[in-house]
């Protein structure tokens, strides 16, 4: 009886019985859920615009910090490291357009998904072998150091990531909504064939989200490189935005951000509050759980398109 | 001119059933059976050890993800979890039996794992495409997390690894420590030629179509009377016993002792480039791929000694890596159906050898 209590109402009273360090444990949570986020959003952009589901995009945030912190390394000033380092990831996006995707137009989804992921082996193998394999440290001049605000404590580095992600959003929103290429994106996600037949052309649209996609990995990249450093773990986290994508949807720019944020507010209240009831270290796999429980109820997460089958 | 039926007349409706049909076929199939059981009188112990074994035990993993994903139609990442319900499910009962025949704790684990999977499987029935595969990436991290945290699993050893114990067939010690490649490599032949066979039956029959109506068009499936929630779930269940029967002779019978690292997602993954490459839908191809992908590395690793090239281990593991993912591309350009239908092809042309039509 005790043990069920312990469970079920004991991290609750846990949670009121200190108010402010539950309060600091969500913004930690919403910090952490918006670097999911940001990652999220390169899944969001190719998924929405072309249907496959880039298991790559983990690789090309790493590939993106590993250039900027390179070419820094080299001597470059930052600002046009930067610049460079969106050159690379768009000759990237030319690059992946040519070789993979032109040949591979209208397949099945799952050998788009295959090749994405034979894409993350080459990338990761071509970064390491060009940029080295230490641990990089990225500096872009924002400190990393905590304030207060009404008793809690902020880090000025997660801010930074917040407003980043705000602008990126409201950007991308804008770019899908209201512009034609933003048309032509979801006309080509709709249907391949359909978008070619009306004289979309194709090629030019993937190279442009793939590029777009380049240059929100380059800022996921950016501030994840500036919170622990430039190292090859960083190409796990594709495996952590998926359970944000569930939540928000696959095909949604602001569901990306809602579902990091409930991702990682869950995540971060879940290993605090229960995790040591049952041994820690859950945030492997209780993101994942809760975006499952989500599917059970709504198959289309948060804000994505509901799914239509027809017979 | 060779592979021609004419002359080969069926009489009865059970040799017009048969798996091979043509009798070249049939001769073939018997000649490389036969080659396959003798092999451990002329291989090395590299050759049977490096290469003849996982290619088996990754044949039997691809031949279940198969025929979840390439006949059912549910994409599946949580291969290396089941797998590993299996090794771990055998050494329990190996440990805890060891009078028991190692045959029978293979096949128990197995049914083990097959359990798992039914309850990992419940969710196909409301989750469909990529959102059913990261609920399998659910299934696979949590069973991971579940064998590293309770140490009931490892029998409470601190090194946190399982070891095969010395287990005998017919007084014959196939795992373990003391046994020997080619007892260990026969026993893994064993079990792929009856599951194979027994897949290739599976498919072919009753159960394989629905399997595959869902695949195809799940609601008209539904509609004309294939029942969804059996039907997935039995994919479910079969391919679990499958690939846990696979990652119990992992450990058994290639690796000698592992812990979970030998499960994670990249086993997952590579099982799933397995089928893919090989073939979707196609027993045939979970052979193929398996064996694509079990030498691959192997080809890669010892080309450049072979022609001469010094290269530092960590640029080769690079260039192993990038060579990897582009065969892979290259690989779904040039044939999106995989080995097996390459091989579909080839045959068709000996069909017409030496005509053109």
């Amino acid at each position: 009886m005790s043990q069920l209590y312990a469970f079920t109402l004991g991290p609750f009273a846990d949670m009121v019985s200190s108010p402010v360090f539950l309060v600091e444990v969500i913004v930690g949570g919403i910090a952490a859920g918006l670097m999911y986020s940001l990652v999220a959003l390169g899944f969001v952009l190719i998924f929405k615009a072309s249907g496959v589901f880039n298991f790559a995009q983990g690789v090309m945030v790493l590939f993106a910090a590993l250039t900027l912190v390179g070419l820094i390394e080299r001597g470059l000033p930052v600002v046009l490291a930067l610049v460079l380092t969106m050159g690379v990831m768009v000759a990237l996006a030319f690059a992946i357009e040519r070789i993979m995707l032109r040949p591979l137009v209208n397949q099945e989804y799952i050998i788009l998904f295959m090749a994405t992921i034979g894409l993350n082996f080459f990338l990761e193998g071509f970064g390491e072998m060009v940029w080295g394999a230490n641990v990089k440290k990225l500096d872009v001049g924002i400190p990393d150091t905590s304030f207060m605000v009404a008793g809690v404590q902020v880090n000025k580095l997660e801010m930074t990531a917040a407003v980043t992600a705000a602008v990126l959003v409201t950007v991308l929103a804008v770019f899908f909504q209201k512009t034609r290429i933003g048309r032509a994106l979801r006309a080509v996600a709709d249907d391949h064939e359909a978008a070619l037949s009306i004289g979309i052309p194709l090629k030019t649209i993937w190279v442009v989200v793939w590029a777009v996609a380049g240059l929100v990995a380059i800022a996921a990249g950016i501030m994840w490189g500036a919170k622990s450093g430039v190292q090859f773990s960083l190409s796990l986290i594709a495996l952590k935005a998926l359970p944000v994508l569930i939540l928000g949807g696959f095909t949604s720019v602001p569901g990306a951000i809602v579902g990091g944020l409930l991702i990682g507010v869950g995540e971060k209240v879940g290993e605090v509050y229960w995790g040591p009831l049952v041994g820690g270290a859950i945030e492997n796999w209780f993101a994942y759980v809760l975006a499952l429980s989500f599917l059970l109820f709504r198959p289309q997460g948060l804000f994505g398109e509901k799914i239509i089958e027809r017979v | 001119m060779i592979y021609r039926e004419a002359g080969q007349f069926k009489t009865t409706y059970a040799s017009d059933q048969a798996i091979f049909p043509i009798v070249q076929d049939r001769v073939f199939v018997a000649l490389a059976l036969a080659c396959a059981f003798a092999v451990p009188l002329a291989a090395t112990e590299y050759w049977l050890q490096a290469i003849l074994i996982p290619f088996l035990i990754y044949a039997l993993a691809a031949l279940g993800l198969n025929i979840l994903t390439g006949y059912a139609g549910q994409l599946s990442l949580g291969t290396g979890g089941f797998m590993a319900v299996g090794a771990y499910s055998a050494f329990k009962l190996t440990t805890a039996f060891p009078e028991a025949s190692i045959i029978l704790v293979f096949l128990a684990s197995g049914v083990m794992a097959a359990a798992v999977g039914l309850i990992f499987g419940i969710p196909s029935l409301r989750i469909k495409g990529f959102y059913l595969a990261v609920a399998t990436l659910a299934s696979q991290f949590f069973l991971i997390w579940l064998f590293n945290k309770v140490a009931w699993f490892v029998n409470y050893a601190p090194s946190g690894t399982i070891t095969a114990p010395d287990r005998r067939v017919l007084g014959v010690i196939v795992t373990g420590p003391n046994s020997t490649a080619g007892a260990r490599y026969l026993m893994a032949l064993g079990f792929v030629v009856v599951f194979a066979l027994i897949a290739k039956n599976l498919v072919r029959g009753r159960v394989g179509r629905s399997w595959m109506a869902i695949r195809d068009r799940d609601i008209a499936a539904e509609i004309i009377g294939v029942r969804p929630l059996r039907t997935k779930l039995l994919a479910f269940g079969i391919s679990s016993f499958y690939c846990g029967v696979a990652g119990t002779e992992l450990v058994f019978l290639f690796l000698g002792s592992a812990e979970t690292l030998a499960f994670d997602i990249n086993q997952s993954f590579l099982v799933l480039f397995m089928i893919v490459i090989g073939g979707l839908g196609s027993i045939l191809g979970s052979f193929l791929g398996a064996a694509f992908i079990v030498l691959t590395p192997i080809f890669l690793t010892n080309v450049p000694h072979i022609v001469g090239l010094k290269m530092s281990v960590a640029l080769l593991k690079q260039i192993e890596l990038m060579i990897f993912g582009a065969l892979i591309i290259f690989f779904l350009i040039v044939e999106p159906h995989g080995l097996a239908r390459l091989w579909q092809i080839t045959k068709e042309k000996l069909r017409l050898w030496p005509f053109p039509h």
